[in-house]
């Protein structure tokens, strides 16, 4: 399994989880883990997403993500998962 | 699974905090570019480097858009030069040739400083030793992100002082040489006591003689993390200020383990070291005072500094340890001048001095560090100075460091701005009292006592 973890933080509006869903699911990259809160107004989401039966790069998952939350007003950031293993799990 | 909590306070530290990266470095040995024949020589360093390191920065750019974390330098430390060139450098200049290839090939592989441009000296120097010290200046003129540094004593050798003469002298001649340019070549300058052959940071990395072919070494930082951890603790007892710098020096250190492991197996490089150096810069919020200032000074430099300073360094160490599976370099904390704006601050206030700043160096990482000093000060005085620094760390068996700028026709109280990572800070006022017959007596000091352990 090669997870990925992408976090979205921005203004709430209708539909960011449907928007980022929909690019994850055309590009075959399965959903494991996502929770959502809502701090001071601010939409924040993170999801952990495996994306091994996906044929695109991390580089392309990561532009086209970049772009989607331009679009919608957000920050998307995607990030493998080691770095949180690293820092939180000895 | 990682909870959202978790993933908030990485991406916190990253983001708020200024967690970094500070550096990969690649260290190379050219002992196999050895040749009689100046050109060829010349020919061999560049082609090992640029072979050697070419998608050095691209992986490093990878890896940080990879894990959302900034790597912030990629660097090359290289086995010191006077060794390199000893069969081929009969003059300064043909030093100075090897000095301006490094320039080249640090520049087309994309890199922001390349080390090595040293000589190791603690006991006594070669002809080649001494030709490469005498031509610092007009290499550090002449290249722009060549750094050198000699090392002048151990705890096992003990200090060379015709070495240190020379160098007080080296430091005033390349202060001249970059005169118009805030005699910004002695900020690429380290003299060293006990140098470390794997260190990553700069201006003293170099590839020592006992490393492999090449070697991936990374340095990490992180005040910031550790100032606003210590801020959620105020007013606690010692031992919770304690566990609380270990645990965050040990999250900061684990990401640079990932990064050094990541790094290693995609350059296909053996990983040698992470280096624990709590390394500031001049950015607000990522300075190693304004965590003494946390602990409980009012600015670096008043009474318990040294205190503050030497707990901090001990849990960076302690808490760093457990993360990496090989700790090297200098690990500690860093108390450069100009690239901390709490230090810059503290000494603006009064609060810092020369000798307080020499007292802190007992107990950290390094030494004196990025201090600017009056243009006019005497070649002796800076020799000792280095002769006190030295001793320090000979005596207590660590590395310890000397990078002084005398800044040409600038006196205490004016400010200089070298720029960039390097920083800005006032002229420090330095005690004026001659040691010229000290530094002149030639010779070297013996190792101490403690040395002979056999």
């Amino acid at each position: 399994m090669n997870k990925i973890i992408i976090t979205v933080v921005g203004k709430d509006t209708v539909g960011i989880i449907a928007r980022v869903c929909t690019f994850l699911a055309e590009n075959s990259i399965n959903i494991l883990d996502i929770s959502q809160t809502i701090v001071s107004g601010y939409f924040n989401m993170m999801m952990i997403v495996d994306v091994s039966k996906s044929e695109a790069s991390f580089q392309e998952v990561s532009d086209t993500l970049d772009k989607i939350g331009e679009d919608i007003g957000v920050v998307i950031k995607c990030q493998r998962e080691e770095i949180f293993d690293s820092m939180h799990r000895i | 699974m990682i909870n959202i909590n978790e993933v908030s306070e990485t991406n916190e530290m990253i983001e708020k905090e200024n967690l970094d990266v500070r550096t990969i470095t690649m260290g190379i040995s050219l002992l196999d570019c050895i040749s009689s024949d100046l050109d060829t020589l010349n020919r061999n360093i560049y082609e090992k480097i640029y072979g050697s390191a070419k998608d050095l920065v691209q992986t490093g750019e990878d890896i940080a858009k990879e894990f959302g974390i900034p790597i912030v330098n990629k660097r090359i430390s290289v086995t010191p030069i006077a060794l390199i060139g000893a069969a081929a450098c009969k003059s300064t200049e043909d030093f100075v040739s090897i000095a301006k290839t490094l320039d080249k090939v640090a520049k087309d592989v994309g890199i922001n400083f390349l080390g090595g441009y040293s000589a190791l000296v603690s006991k006594g120097m070669t002809d080649a030793d001494r030709l490469l010290i005498e031509s610092i200046p007009q290499a550090l003129s002449q290249t722009d992100v060549v750094c050198s540094s000699v090392n002048v004593g151990s705890t096992k050798t003990g200090i060379n002082m015709d070495a240190v003469r020379l160098l007080g002298d080296v430091i005033v001649r390349t202060a001249e040489a970059t005169k118009d340019n805030d005699s910004a070549g002695c900020t690429k300058l380290v003299v060293f006591c006990n140098a470390p052959d794997d260190n990553p940071f700069m201006a003293g990395a170099f590839h020592g003689v006992t490393e492999a072919d090449r070697i991936i070494n990374v340095g990490v930082s992180g005040p910031g993390v550790v100032k606003t951890a210590l801020e959620k603790v105020r007013g606690e007892n010692f031992e919770i200020l304690c566990e609380t710098i270990k645990k965050t020096a040990f999250k900061v250190t684990r990401v640079g383990q990932l990064v050094a492991k990541e790094a290693s197996e995609r350059l296909g490089v053996p990983f040698g070291i992470v280096d624990l150096s709590l390394a500031p810069t001049p950015a607000i919020g990522d300075s190693v005072a304004d965590i003494l200032h946390e602990i409980g000074v009012e600015h670096a430099g008043a009474p318990g500094t040294t205190a503050a300073l030497a707990l901090l360094n001990d849990q960076v160490k302690k808490g760093g340890a457990m993360a990496s599976s090989y700790v090297g370099g200098l690990s500690g904390a860093f108390i450069p001048v100009s690239e901390d704006q709490g230090m810059i601050n503290a000494v603006n206030a009064g609060a810092l001095s020369l000798e307080k700043l020499e007292a802190m160096t007992c107990v950290c990482s390094v030494g004196l560090d990025m201090i600017a000093i009056p243009g006019d000060t005497k070649s002796t005085t800076i020799s000792g100075i280095i002769a006190d620094e030295m001793a320090i760390g000979m005596i207590n068996q660590k590395t310890t460091a000397v990078r002084l700028i005398p800044v040409i026709g600038k006196k205490a109280g004016d400010t200089v701005d070298f720029g960039g990572l390097l920083g800005f800070g006032p002229i420090m006022s330095v005690n004026t009292f001659s040691c010229d017959e000290f530094v002149n007596r030639g010779g070297r000091i013996p190792a101490p006592i403690h040395s002979f352990k056999n």
